[in-house]
Formats: structure tokens, C-alpha cells, sequence
């Protein structure tokens, strides 16, 4: 079997068709130097041969690791219907439809995907899904800006590390303005900063956004965030982790305009970085400034059940450069995967996730106290927290020998934070055992000692 | 197709009725004819300023997204709300209740000479040229 498109007879027909000799006189009007030279890659291995080099290099990675690391990817217990349903080859190999209408499987699993994340965040609508959690965020920010019409976002600086690069990203080499909220000592945004910030009436700010918990762990006020956000104008976006809103109140419901998250932690193995899977729900008056895919539902001339794509004027390929995102594509398989999850476990299956986590992070607090290793930040957590270790990133080195993988050095995250240089941020989700837990706090007894 | 006397009109399909120093915009029956059912409009906030020609808003069909053009330059005084809820006025009743914008005109008396506004008959023209 060829796996190329092109015999080379083709490629003569086509060159003789466009009167040239080569198809690198299509390229003649791009430098020489820009231009990529020959790839060096080694001999074509046979299947036998490759099967055995994908084997050795796989063996490089650790998963023998007892993991305390979350940071805004989790590890969860996926169960066995997720795989089953993925695997089926009428997702597993589509991609997005060109005439989307004729599969109405999918654009069912979409709809229903939408339904369940506007359930989780008590919200109107929900976009088909975004590439991850950054990417929605930085949407959710331009959101507001075009929603208010003005030019300033403000932006905790204990939201994740990825989502403010990401978002800084969206916002370079425009008018718009991207400026970051300070954090007080128990790990909370400065409220007081946000409210002299929107006070500046020369300077209208668009969108407020914080995260829920937030990139230490803790649990923001958000209500009273959002009713200041409100009172200047400016639309509130809650960054939230979507395990935690089994436990946590609805973004809707204490005033969120907009909900973006990484939906990874539903069903979504950890897998070196991706993919991931974006979320993103609004209050519905803010429904056209949603951006990428929208499925609806419908009936069709027959009064049958249907599934469309709905508000398509908003996407690219027909507003242009008016268009709500420059994106509209989505993560499909991903969030079929959060579907089938969400659909498994069902609301008390999906709280029992989270109040175990909560209570195992609660056991790992109390165990790290045993031999003096105490909190950063002194807010309320649910199920991750920083705590301050003497020399942590040699205390994270020598853990990792030792096989557990102690949590994320928060001081990469913030460098220019005295006060974070020797924070680890530790996580403890339901698959955390006590076991776990124990051996962790004497390989930690013996690293600090 | 509609051609009301007492309007002008841009290349662009858009209306205009002088109104004192006001103006009330839309867009013609043409265009919306031409767009299919409307389903939805956006326009700019009250207090906006709008220069001649420039895009203030953008109008939504079945079938496709088309900018909407100031006719003339002022400052927005109002918009018509009712197109949130029914934007389908614009198709049954293009020169009354699917009115868009009402602008303060900068200066009024330049409606009538402006190169850029055309007289109900050449309107007309233009349509036929089509």
C-alpha cells in the first residue's frame, strides 16, 4: 500500500499542465534562504523494526511515578464505557464534517456535550469546545471586549500560568490591554486592586477574569468579584476546574457572564500535553459574541428530531475578518470523551470525585504538618494547595528519585516571587490512596532532613 | 420595489431621512431583499461617532453577514431595540419600523450636496443598472 498521493507520472502531467520543470519553481518567489533544505531522516524502519524503536523510546517514560502533580491537569479515574464509546471508528477517525448536517451522530454528541457543561455552569449556551483552557480564556477575553466595546481586561495573577500567556498572546500588537491583578497572603486576587482598577473611568475596563480555584488552589470570592465587575460595566469570565463544580457553586449562579475551563480532568487521559479540550459557556444575551461552533436543535420538514449548526454568521468563513473567533474548528473526540464521562458518573458520581479529592488533599495537608511542612497561602483549597519546603527544587529532584512526582515548583510559574521560590503546589485527586499519602510524607521526612 | 421620495440613499443600499439636524438610517428594500430573512442586527451604542461611510454595525441573514455603512457623519442618538427581539422588521417593513439608527448629523446642510447621498431617481437608476 502507497502512502503516496502523487505517482510521479501525475506530478509530470501536473507540472506540464502548469508549464514548469520542477515543483520547486512554484517556490521560486520565496528566497533561497527561508526556504527548508532536504529532510535528514533516517531509513524507513519495517512495522517489526518501528514496533520495537516506538517500544524502547516509550520505555523512557516514567509511569511507575506516585503523582502529587495537578496544575491544572488532573489525574482521574476514566472508566472502561469512555474508551469503548471513543474507540468506535464513526468518531474515533471523523473529522469535523464539511457538510456537518449529514452526520447527525456527531453534531447529537455535540449538542448533548453542550447541555451538560451548561448544566455544570449554570449557564445559557456552550460553545462546541475550544483547543484547551488557555485558548478558551483568551477567547472569553476578547468575548468582552466586543460585548462592552471597550479595550481593557483585567486578569488575576493567580490564574493559571497558560492562561495569562495564552490571553497575553491574543492581546499583543492590538489597541487592547492586558493588565494582571495583584494576590494578598492567604492566595486570594486583591479585591481592593480590582476595585481602584475599575474605578478608573478614563480606562473603562471590559472583562474581569478569574480563576475557580485559582492557580495556587484556592478558592477565589468570586460573588463579590463579579457584583464589582458588574457595577463598572465590565462582564466577569470564571476560570473554573469542571470537577470542582460538583462541590463549588455554578458560575451562573453567582454571576459569572462568561465560563471558560480545561476540561482534560473529565475523561481526558494525561498524555504529555494533549490534547485537551477547551470550555467555554456564556449567559445567552452574549450569544452571538460566542465564539467557533454552536450545535442546535431542531425539527426538520418531516417534524422529525434534528441536529444543525446554528448561528453560523458568526464564524469566519462567512463574517471574515468581523468574524467572533478566527477559530471554528473544535475538539470533538475530546469532548464526546467528557460527554461519555459526564453521562457515566452522573451528578453524585461526579460530586464523590470531587469530595474524595477534597478529603484526600485534606489527609496530604495533615500529613505534611505532621513533619512541619506547612501551607503557603492560608485561604480555603479544595484539592490542591502550595506548601513551603526548604531548598524545594532540590526536595522535588530528590523526590522523583525516590518515585513520587511532588507537585509543580511554583516558582518557575513565578519567578519574580520571592515569596514562591520554595512552594511546591501539591494535588491529591480520588485516586490518591492513604497509602500514597504516607509513603509520601516519609519520602519527604528523609529529602528535608 | 419601494423607492420612497423623501429619502436619499448610498451605493450601498442604505437610506437616509433628514429629520431637523437628525437623520434615521436603514437599508433599502433592495438590500434586504437581496440578504433573505434577517435574523439578526448589530448595531453600535448610543453616543457612538461615525464618520461618512464608516462601518457601524453589521446585519446577519440566513445567508450571509454584510457591514452596514454611515450614510453620514454624527453621533448616534438612538437605536431601534426592537430589532433584538424581531429583526425580521427589516425584511417586512424596511423604511418604517426596521429603521436601524437615528444620528445627530454633524452638519445637516451637507445632506443635499453630498456626492456620496443619491436623489430617489438616480437610486432608481442604479437598481435598474443592476
Amino acid at each position: 500500500m502507497t502512502y503516496g498521493p502523487h505517482t510521479t507520472d501525475d506530478r509530470a502531467r501536473m507540472l506540464g499542465a502548469l508549464g514548469i520543470d520542477s515543483v520547486d519553481t512554484l517556490f521560486g518567489d520565496i528566497p533561497a534562504e527561508l526556504r527548508a533544505g532536504g529532510l535528514d531522516l533516517p531509513p524507513a524502519l519495517d512495522e517489526l523494526s518501528l514496533a520495537r524503536r516506538l517500544e524502547d523510546l516509550s520505555r523512557r517514560n516514567r509511569v511507575d511515578l506516585v503523582s502529587f502533580l495537578g496544575a491544572g491537569a488532573y489525574r482521574h479515574h476514566i472508566p472502561a464505557t469512555v474508551d469503548q464509546i471513543l474507540s468506535r471508528g464513526e468518531f474515533y477517525t471523523s473529522y469535523t464534517p464539511y457538510q456537518p448536517e449529514i452526520s447527525q451522530g456527531t453534531l447529537q454528541t455535540i449538542y448533548e456535550y453542550q447541555s451538560l457543561i451548561a448544566e455544570l455552569t449554570g449557564l445559557d449556551v456552550v460553545s462546541a469546545s475550544h483547543y484547551d483552557g488557555a485558548a478558551a480564556t483568551a477567547e472569553a477575553a476578547l468575548m468582552s471586549v466586543r460585548a462592552t466595546r471597550r479595550e481593557r481586561v483585567l486578569i488575576s495573577r493567580a490564574l493559571h500560568s497558560h492562561y495569562r500567556a495564552a490571553t497575553r498572546t491574543y492581546f499583543e500588537g492590538g489597541r487592547l490591554q492586558l493588565e494582571e491583578l495583584p494576590t494578598l497572603a492567604d492566595g486570594t486576587t486583591d479585591l481592593a486592586a480590582l476595585e481602584r482598577e475599575l474605578a478608573d473611568a478614563e480606562r473603562p475596563v471590559a472583562g474581569v477574569v478569574l480563576g475557580q480555584p485559582n492557580a495556587f488552589g484556592i478558592l477565589e470570592p468570586m460573588a463579590e468579584a463579579a457584583r464589582l465587575a458588574h457595577a463598572a460595566g465590565a462582564l466577569f469570565v470564571a476560570a473554573v476546574e469542571p470537577v470542582s463544580l460538583a462541590i463549588l457553586a455554578p458560575p451562573g449562579e453567582y454571576g459569572a457572564d462568561i465560563c471558560v475551563g480545561e476540561g482534560q480532568a473529565l475523561g481526558i487521559a494525561l498524555q504529555y500535553g494533549g490534547p485537551y479540550l477547551g470550555l467555554l459557556a456564556a449567559r445567552a444575551d452574549l450569544v452571538r459574541q460566542v465564539p467557533g461552533r454552536l450545535v442546535g436543535r431542531t425539527t426538520d420538514v418531516d417534524g422529525r428530531r434534528a441536529y444543525v449548526m446554528t448561528l453560523r454568521a458568526r464564524e469566519q468563513d462567512i463574517r471574515r475578518d468581523k468574524a467572533a473567533s478566527n477559530i471554528c474548528t473544535n475538539q470533538a473526540l475530546c469532548a464526546l470523551a467528557a460527554t461519555v464521562y459526564l453521562a457515566t458518573l452522573g451528578p453524585h458520581g461526579l460530586h464523590d470525585v470531587a469530595a474524595l479529592g477534597a478529603a484526600r488533599a485534606a489527609e496530604l495537608e495533615l500529613a505534611l504538618a505532621e513533619i512541619g511542612i506547612a501551607r503557603v497561602h492560608s485561604g480555603a483549597y479544595l484539592n490542591e494547595f502550595a506548601v513551603r519546603v526548604p531548598d524545594a527544587r532540590r526536595a522535588h529532584a530528590e523526590l522523583l528519585e525516590r518515585g513520587f512526582l511532588g507537585g509543580l515548583l511554583l516558582g518557575d510559574w513565578y519567578p519574580d516571587d520571592p515569596g514562591l521560590t520554595d512552594a511546591l503546589l501539591l494535588c491529591a485527586t480520588e485516586i490518591t490512596t492513604a497509602d500514597e499519602i504516607d509513603r509520601f510524607r516519609d519520602a519527604m521526612t528523609e529529602v528535608i532532613s | 420595489m419601494q423607492v420612497p421620495d423623501d429619502l436619499r440613499y448610498t451605493p450601498d443600499h442604505e437610506w437616509l431621512r433628514v429629520d431637523g439636524d437628525e437623520a434615521v438610517i436603514g437599508i433599502t428594500e433592495f438590500a434586504a431583499g437581496e440578504l433573505g430573512d434577517v435574523v439578526f442586527v448589530e448595531l453600535p451604542a448610543a453616543g457612538t461617532r461615525l464618520d461618512a461611510a464608516q462601518a457601524f454595525g453589521v446585519i446577519e441573514s440566513v445567508k450571509t453577514a454584510s457591514d452596514l455603512y454611515a450614510p453620514a457623519a454624527g453621533e448616534v442618538v438612538a437605536l431601534n431595540e426592537a430589532l433584538a427581539d424581531r429583526p425580521e422588521l427589516v425584511n417586512d417593513d424596511p423604511y418604517g419600523e426596521g429603521w436601524m439608527i437615528r444620528v445627530r448629523l454633524d452638519d445637516p446642510a451637507a445632506v443635499a450636496g453630498s456626492d456620496r447621498l443619491m436623489d430617489p431617481a438616480a437610486y432608481r437608476s442604479l437598481l435598474e443598472a443592476d
